[in-house]
Parts: C-alpha cells; structure tokens; sequence
C-alpha cells in the first residue's frame, strides 16, 4: 500500500510538469492568436453594440445595427453576388485545379515540373498586381483584348461594364488561385498508396478507370479543403473589385462585395459600429456555408 | 473627391505631373467650439518662437521641404518634422485614426477646402483667431476665406492653393470644325452637337462620372448652394431648381452621347487627352500646368479661358481643388503651430516658392498680381497668359458657398447615384432625387436635425 500512495503524487507531479511544458510550447501562438485575434474581434463585437453619431456621440444600441443590417438591401444585393460568384466560379476553378491535377500525376505530361511551376506561378504574384494587370488588360479603348477585337473587326465586349464585371472579375481570381488548389491536390495524389494502383492494374483498370475509382475518392479529403478555402475566400472578395473599382467607378459600388460594404462604412461613413455589425453577419454567413457544405459531403460519405 | 485623388496619386507615380495638387474647395461650417476667442499677447508668441519646438507637419505637397527650409531659417528654435501621409483621403483616414487613437496626430495639417467642415464638426480643428489669423484675412482672395470660415467666424485654416474653374479647349479643332469658343452653355451644347456629327471619335468634353469635384464647381458656378449647417442642423438641397437645371442639361448631353463621360485620371482618359478625343477640358487653375505634364504632344495646341455661362455676359465662376493648412487641436505647441500655418501660406517668398516651384495656384492677392507669375507665356498654351485669366477667374467665384460635414459619404453618394447615370446615359435629374434621399437618410442617421 505504502507503494501506491507515494507513486500517485510522483505521477501527477510528472503530469503537471509535462502539462506546464505544453503550454509553454503553445504560449507563443496563443499570445498571439489571443492578442491579434480574439481580442480584436471581442473588441469588434463590442462596438457593433454601439451607435457613434456625429451629433449626439455613443449611444448603446443593443442589437439595433444587425437588425439594421438584416434589411439592408445593399448589404443582401451584395452577399447575393458573391454566392452567385461563388456558385459559378469556384466549380470552375475546382475543375480546372482537379484536371491539372490529375495530369500532372499521370506522368504522361512532358515538362512536367516546368507545367506546375507555370500554373503555380500567379498565385505567387500578388493580388494587387494581378488586378492591376488584368484591369489593363480589360481596358474598354486601348486594352490587348479590345485592340485584338478591333484587329479582327469585332465589336470588343466592355469587359469592365456591368454586365460582364463578375465574369470578368471571376476570371482574375480564377486565374489566381487554380495553382494553389492544383498543388494541394497534387500533394494529396502523392500521398496516395502506390499499392493500390497495382492492385488495380491487376484487376485490368486502366489510366481513366484508376483516376475516377481511386484517385478521386481518395481526393474527397482535399477537395473539401479547397471548397471550404474557396467558400472563405469568395465571400471575402475584396481586393479584386476594389482595384478594378478605379477603373469602373460606377460599375463597382461601395457595397459590390460584402467586405468593400464594410470598409465603405468604416472608413467613408464613419460608421464603424455598423461595420462591424455587417463583418460579424458576414463571418455567420460563411461559417454557415462552410458548415453546410462540409456537412453535404460528409453525409455523401456515409 | 476620394477616388480622383487615388487616380492623381497614380498618375504622379507615373511620372507625367511632377508638382501638382489636386484637391477640392471648402466651405467654413461648424458648431461652435466655444465663445469670443481670448488673444495670445505678443510676448507670448515671441517666446513660443524662441523656445525649442518640434512641429510634426502633413502635406502631400511635392518638395515642401523647400518652404519649410524658409520658416526654419526665420525661427531657429523651431524644428518641423514633415510626413507625407499619403494625398487626400488616405491621409485623412489616418488623421481620424490617429485623432481617435489620441496619440500620433500631427501639430500642422494640409487639409483641402471641402473637408474643413468634415473636420471641424468633430471639433478637431484649432481655432486660430487667438493667434492673430483674423488679421490675415485681406491678404487673400475674399472666397477663399470664405471657404476658411466657419459660422461664428472662427478661423479653421490658413488657405495655401486654390482651383477656380475654367474652360481649356484645343485650338486646332475648334479651327478645324469652324467652332468658336462658347461662351454660354447653350453655345457649348451647340458646339458638343456639331462637333460630334463632324467627327463621330471627337467629344467637345469629357464630364468625368467619378467627378464629384468637379460637378460640385458647375454647381458653385451656376449659383446653387446645396449645403448650410448651423449646428445640429442642416440643409440639404442637391436636387432644387438650380441643380435641376445642371443635371438636365449635363444628362441631357450624355445620354445624346455628344459628350463622354469616362473616369478621369486614369490611362484611358490621359489616352484620350493625347490623342484628341476632348476638345475641352473644364478644369481648375491647377489644371493648366498638370495637362501641360500629361499631354506633352499636344503642346501649343490648347487655350484657355473662363467657363461658359449661364447668362450671356455674366462672369460666375466655382471652385474645384486647393489646400490650406490647419492647426489640430490636440496640439502642444499652439502658438507655434498657428504661426507655422500663417507662415507658410503669407510669406512672401514662401507663397511665391509655392507659385513657381510646385506650381500650386495662389490663394494671396500678392502673387496672383505680380508679374513673375502673371505675365508667365508658357508655349504648351501658344504663348497665352494662362495665368493671369484664371487670376481673372478667381475674382468671380463667389463667396458664400458651404460644404457638407460628412464630405466623404456625399462624394460617394454622387458617385453611385448622379456619376452612375451620367455614366450608364440614365435620368440624371431623377438621381438627383436619389443622391437627395441618400445624403438626407445618412444626415438623419448621424443625428443631424434636416430641414
């Protein structure tokens, strides 16, 4: 008896020093994590409660800003855009990503590596340049596309008019990001077991057969990553359209995607407490979609 | 004026104007920050100059360090630290950040004339009268004080530069299609007709649809006076008669599509300012020299004179852009602040350094009458005493004209509603009414009592 009850406190002793380095591990991440985020948005949630007037001063206003925001109608046109964007767009980007993929993997492609890079590559040019770039691109009288349309005889589409403006911003983004997610699906092949194609070419499958079956199950996992980024990434479109916005002023508004809606009201109406009240709807939109979307693959899992 | 001024800032990147501030008009409004203003004895002052003070300085002026050199050769002891925070908008977005912060605001401030009321209706401004800045007023041009002025006649600012509209116009194809130049606005829609139907890629003018500033210089120009504030009160009247009238005749011209309306200071409107695609440009005193860094090629070929008039034989000009210096009021030093301000922008070698270095257009009757600036002939205009008109027009901008405390939400507001239907050949009158109904709910909102 005498055994056990010395070696319980030299067992708990050792857990509590194990358990205090642990935390000294994580204690700088959770500094920071607690300091650039969770205060920041503590603070945020905070003054969305509030009303700051220019006559009359800081009043609390209890919940009033997000039953404002709820019908606001340039904050709902303007979280409808961008599901439309994203209902349209990421599919695409998906596709496009999955397809290179794929490719890449087989090893049926020559210059493989120099190929990855290539398609890799936008992501690493910053999303200010690509804008910039782009916007010259588009330009409606002196732009390579509407000179090329010119060259032909074409009527050249106004790709910054408001017609073709999500399509065309779409497209920067595509542009963008599709290497990205091409490599996070490419390193999720890699992972593959090779076991697995042997097995099925000793069953006769062939290249198309080997892909469907395997590899794109076996990609579900990463798929739904880069879905969830792309949920993240679509309603917080932002610094696209506020480029492109100096070329288009009057295409673009100050409430074309949810997130410009809020910087305008933070820093144009000085209505930092409604902004924030519009950030914290936005943030509830995208957890509820992410949620949703992960919950519909997991259900076509089971 | 926030967008245009983000363009212009790329525009200098680019390198085709190297000295010129864009910048807006303002209007003296506010609340009351107290009552009769108790004056700071010259001993006072003398001593405050002669005690070790660092000032921290913003401005978005090119190589100001030039008239700072001059105060700091006058006043030893007074060491200024200058920060360009960036050219309108950006700067004053860190202004409020750093006001709200109460810590890392500037002493002195560069702030155009149309954001003053902005700035003052959160009490944010120092009122320099007990610095002796009421004496200072016959030095300048009677409309910029005006603009300097709040309501119970404190001094906000010390005016630095000024923008008086006017009309620059391409000779060559005025000569080319037989047109004259109009003097009323019934000859310019006449003349935007027959130009367009000689030449279907020529516009007589582009009316910019991101340019609020501008619009708001026609609206001065043509007698209107959209804004008064007094207090917790204000009135709002964008869509009265007067405006009306400027948006029938403005949409009415767009939607024909004898005039253009792109963005301006972006590549396709600098494209088009180079290739002959406006045959004016209905700009400010500023915009002389800018167009003369932007469009080199056609040198020689442009004129200038005073806007068109509503009523033949009239002389009525507004005002787009200019500067002035203010003294914030959570400053340390504020005798030293004022008297920086006052320095800057009534020195006589500092005024007249503005005037033929950065070429900034002067607020003071001094260098607007001297011939070093006057007589000037610069060759991009054939020789034409550019300056000595718009001094000329300076004289017609009236005086009276206000502008909104919450300058930024009116801008974009006029961007999405008047600026749009210029832009998409929509009813400009009815978005008048719908600019009207936006600044109005946004008023309400931030507790002002609208008449």
């Amino acid at each position: 008896m005498s055994t056990v009850t010395t070696a319980v406190p030299r067992r708990q002793r050792a857990a509590s020093r194990r358990a205090a380095a642990g935390y000294l591990f994580v204690a700088p991440f959770l500094v920071v994590f607690v300091a650039m985020l969770v205060v920041p948005l503590a603070y945020a949630g905070y003054l969305s409660l509030f009303r700051e007037q220019l006559i009359g001063g800081t009043t609390f206003a209890g919940l009033d800003n997000y039953t404002r925001a709820l019908s606001d109608d340039r904050l709902l046109g303007g979280v409808a855009r961008v599901g439309a964007f994203f209902a349209i767009q990421v599919p695409l980007m998906l596709a496009l990503a999955l397809f290179f993929a794929l490719a890449l993997d087989s090893g049926a492609l020559w210059l493989s590596r120099v190929l990855r890079l290539g398609i890799f590559v936008p992501y690493a040019v910053p999303s200010v340049v690509a804008a910039l770039m782009w916007g010259y691109l588009y330009g409606p009288d002196f732009g390579p596309i509407a000179q090329l349309f010119d060259k032909v005889g074409w009527a050249a589409p106004n790709l910054l008019g408001s017609d073709l403006m999500l399509g065309s911003l779409a497209n920067v983004v595509t542009w963008e990001f599709t290497g990205y997610n091409m490599i996070i699906l490419y390193a999720a092949l890699r992972a593959i077991p090779t076991e697995l194609y042997e097995a099925a070419a000793v069953d006769g499958a062939g290249a198309w057969r080997i892909a469907w079956s395997i590899k794109i199950p076996a990609l579900r996992p990463a798929l739904l990553l880069t879905l969830i980024f792309s949920v993240i990434g679509s309603f917080q479109l932002f610094n696209e359209p506020q480029l492109l916005q100096r070329l288009a002023p009057n295409v673009i508004d100050s409430a074309y995607t949810p997130n410009l809606y809020a910087y305008s009201l933070a820093f144009t109406s000085q209505d930092v407490n409604y902004a924030a009240a519009v950030s914290f709807l936005l943030g509830a939109v995208i957890v509820a979609v992410s949620y949703t979307v992960q919950l519909a693959a997991n259900r076509r899992r089971s | 004026m926030r967008t245009p001024r983000l363009r212009l800032t790329r525009a200098l990147a680019v390198g085709v104007a190297a000295g010129l501030v864009l910048a807006g008009c303002g209007g003296g409004s506010d609340d009351s920050s107290g009552g009769t203003s108790s004056s700071v004895s010259q001993a006072d002052i003398d001593k405050a100059m002669q005690t070790p003070t660092e000032l921290t300085f913003w401005s978005w002026v090119p190589n100001i360090d030039k008239e700072i050199a001059l105060f700091e050769k006058k006043y030893p002891a007074i060491n200024v630290k200058l920060v360009n925070a960036g050219q309108g908008e950006p700067q004053y977005t860190k202004l409020r950040t750093a006001l709200k912060a109460g810590s890392g605001a500037p002493d002195v401030v560069q702030i155009e004339f149309q954001y003053i009321p902005t700035f003052t209706i959160t009490g944010d401004l120092l009122d320099l009268r007990p610095y002796g800045a009421e004496a200072l007023k016959d030095q300048f041009v009677d409309w910029t004080w005006g603009q300097v002025t709040g309501t119970n006649g404190e001094v906000w600012a010390i005016p630095q530069d000024t923008g008086p509209m006017g009309m620059l116009y391409r000779q060559d194809i005025f000569d080319k299609y037989g047109i004259k130049p109009p003097t009323t606005w019934d000859e310019f829609a006449a003349a935007a007709r027959t130009l367009h139907a000689a030449d279907p890629n020529v516009y007589l003018t582009n009316l910019a649809s991101n340019q609020n500033g501008a619009w708001m210089g026609l609206l001065w120009q043509a007698g209107a006076r959209p804004f008064k504030t007094n207090g917790d009160q204000i009135s709002i009247s964008v869509n009265d008669e007067t405006s009306k009238k400027l948006g029938a005749y403005w949409g009415g011209l767009a939607k024909e599509g004898v005039i253009s309306t792109d963005a301006d200071f972006t590549d396709q409107w600098y494209q088009g300012l180079n290739r002959g695609k406006y045959a004016t440009w209905l700009t400010a005193a500023w915009g002389p020299v800018f167009l003369s860094t932007s469009a080199k090629d056609t040198s020689g070929k442009w004129r200038a004179a005073p806007l068109p008039q509503w009523t033949a034989g009239a002389q009525e000009a507004g005002n787009w852009g200019g500067s002035t210096s203010a003294v914030v009021k959570t400053t340390k030093n504020p005798i030293a602040a004022a008297k920086f301000a006052e320095f800057l922008n009534t020195d006589p070698e500092s005024t007249m350094l503005f005037a033929t270095e950065q070429f900034l257009f002067p607020a003071t009757k001094t260098v607007l009458s001297n011939p070093t600036f006057s007589d000037q002939k610069p060759a991009f205009y054939g020789g034409q005493q550019v300056n000595q008109i718009f001094a000329g027009i300076s004289d017609t901008v009236a005086t009276d004209f206000q502008w909104p405390p919450f300058l930024d939400q009116t801008v974009n507001d006029w961007d999405e509603t008047v600026g749009k239907s210029l832009a998409d050949k929509t009813d400009t009158v009815a978005a008048l009414d719908q600019w009207q109904q936006r600044i109005t709910t946004y008023a309400k909102n931030q507790g002002f009592k609208v008449e």
